[in-house]
């Protein structure tokens, strides 16, 4: 199939701003989507709130778009009762580590076999670019007109240390890799998250003069590089980009079905 | 496997914002926006079929077709 038929085309031009790498995201997971040769009726995708959040209002799998932060609890909910669905949630910075901070450490805990998708903007876009907990040090934002003191979060680490059992991380720069990598979190049994680092040039990059949408891509190239390679030993400021973690571990959904078998006393 | 030739770049003009993505990201400088800020083909005889632009649109507005 074409891309075009996992869209639904009706509510196109998308509402993203010009440049914005959301799409790019959305792109690079319908073509992971088509490589992979799931039906789309085996697709759930649940989102909360924030412009990365309008990515379900444009797929045609089943969607659901909940309130801010919870997206991974709802996508629990139905993994749960639907064990044989391909469950992805796509949030925004914001949405997954502030406001749904403790929905996705305990998601990651659990090992429940969905796919985050964690597109990183550095910002919050939707409400009028404020500081996020992914901004970093020194970043100018809204409600930071003197600069950010605040450090940011690492997400590989943060999810690995969580007990996340896929993590990878990818750049809207790298449009192929991004694809491929979110193929691989999508066919991971287990807890997987994707982080992108995507651009917001209407407040981030404005904000940051860092230029406009192309520079903010270009930016992502000359910032980032594969895990383990010789030019993060040399500069360490470097963000390093690729899958960290993939490890098998026993899947909750599976734990549960036993669980039930042993407490029905092997009757069903 | 051969060289893909081009047919032709399929462009959405309504969807395309003219965020200029793939005119700065395309290796061989075959596209340009015009006067309405919409992307457009210049220089098609270089194109390379490499896809980037196809790939890192973010409103799904360019389609590289090659020759079966």
């Amino acid at each position: 199939m074409a891309v075009k038929d996992y869209l639904r085309e009706r509510f196109f031009p998308h509402l993203w701003c010009p440049g914005c790498g959301h799409g790019e995201v959305l792109g690079g997971l319908i073509r992971a989507i088509e490589r992979l040769g799931l039906r789309k009726n085996d697709i759930v995708m649940v989102s909360g709130i924030g412009c990365s959040s309008r990515i379900v209002g444009y797929v045609d799998f089943h969607t659901m778009h909940t309130i801010h932060g919870r997206a991974l609890a709802f996508a629990t909910g139905v993994k749960l009762a639907r064990p044989e669905l391909t469950l992805i949630v796509p949030m925004g910075d914001g949405d997954a580590l502030a406001i749904g901070g403790n929905h996705f450490i305990h998601a990651a805990r659990r090992n429940i076999d969905l796919t985050a998708i964690v597109m990183n903007n550095r910002i919050y876009g939707m409400t009028g670019g404020q500081f996020s907990p992914l901004s970093g040090v020194n970043v100018s934002a809204t409600t930071a007109p003197f600069r950010t003191i605040d450090k940011s979060f690492d997400i590989v680490e943060l999810s690995r240390a969580a007990g996340a059992t896929f993590v990878a991380r990818s750049t809207t720069y790298h449009a192929q890799h991004l694809s491929e990598v979110i193929e691989k979190a999508i066919r991971h049994k287990g807890f997987s998250v994707v982080e992108v680092l995507t651009q917001c040039p209407t407040y981030f990059g404005r904000k940051n003069r860092i230029g406009d949408a192309p520079e903010m891509v270009k930016w992502l190239k000359d910032h980032t590089t594969p895990v383990g390679s010789k030019a993060k030993q040399e500069n360490p400021a470097l963000i390093e980009r690729g899958v960290f973690v993939d490890l098998e571990a026993p899947e909750y959904c599976e734990e549960y079905g036993r669980l039930v078998e042993r407490a029905m006393g092997g009757r069903r | 496997m051969a060289k893909p030739k081009l047919k032709r770049h399929l462009i959405n003009r309504d969807w395309c914002k003219g965020c200029g993505i793939c005119v700065e990201l395309c290796p061989k400088h075959v596209l340009e926006l015009d006067e309405q800020d919409k992307v457009t083909v210049v220089r098609p005889q270089d194109c390379i079929c490499c896809r980037l632009c196809e790939l890192r649109c973010p409103d799904f507005a360019i389609e590289v077709e090659t020759e079966e």
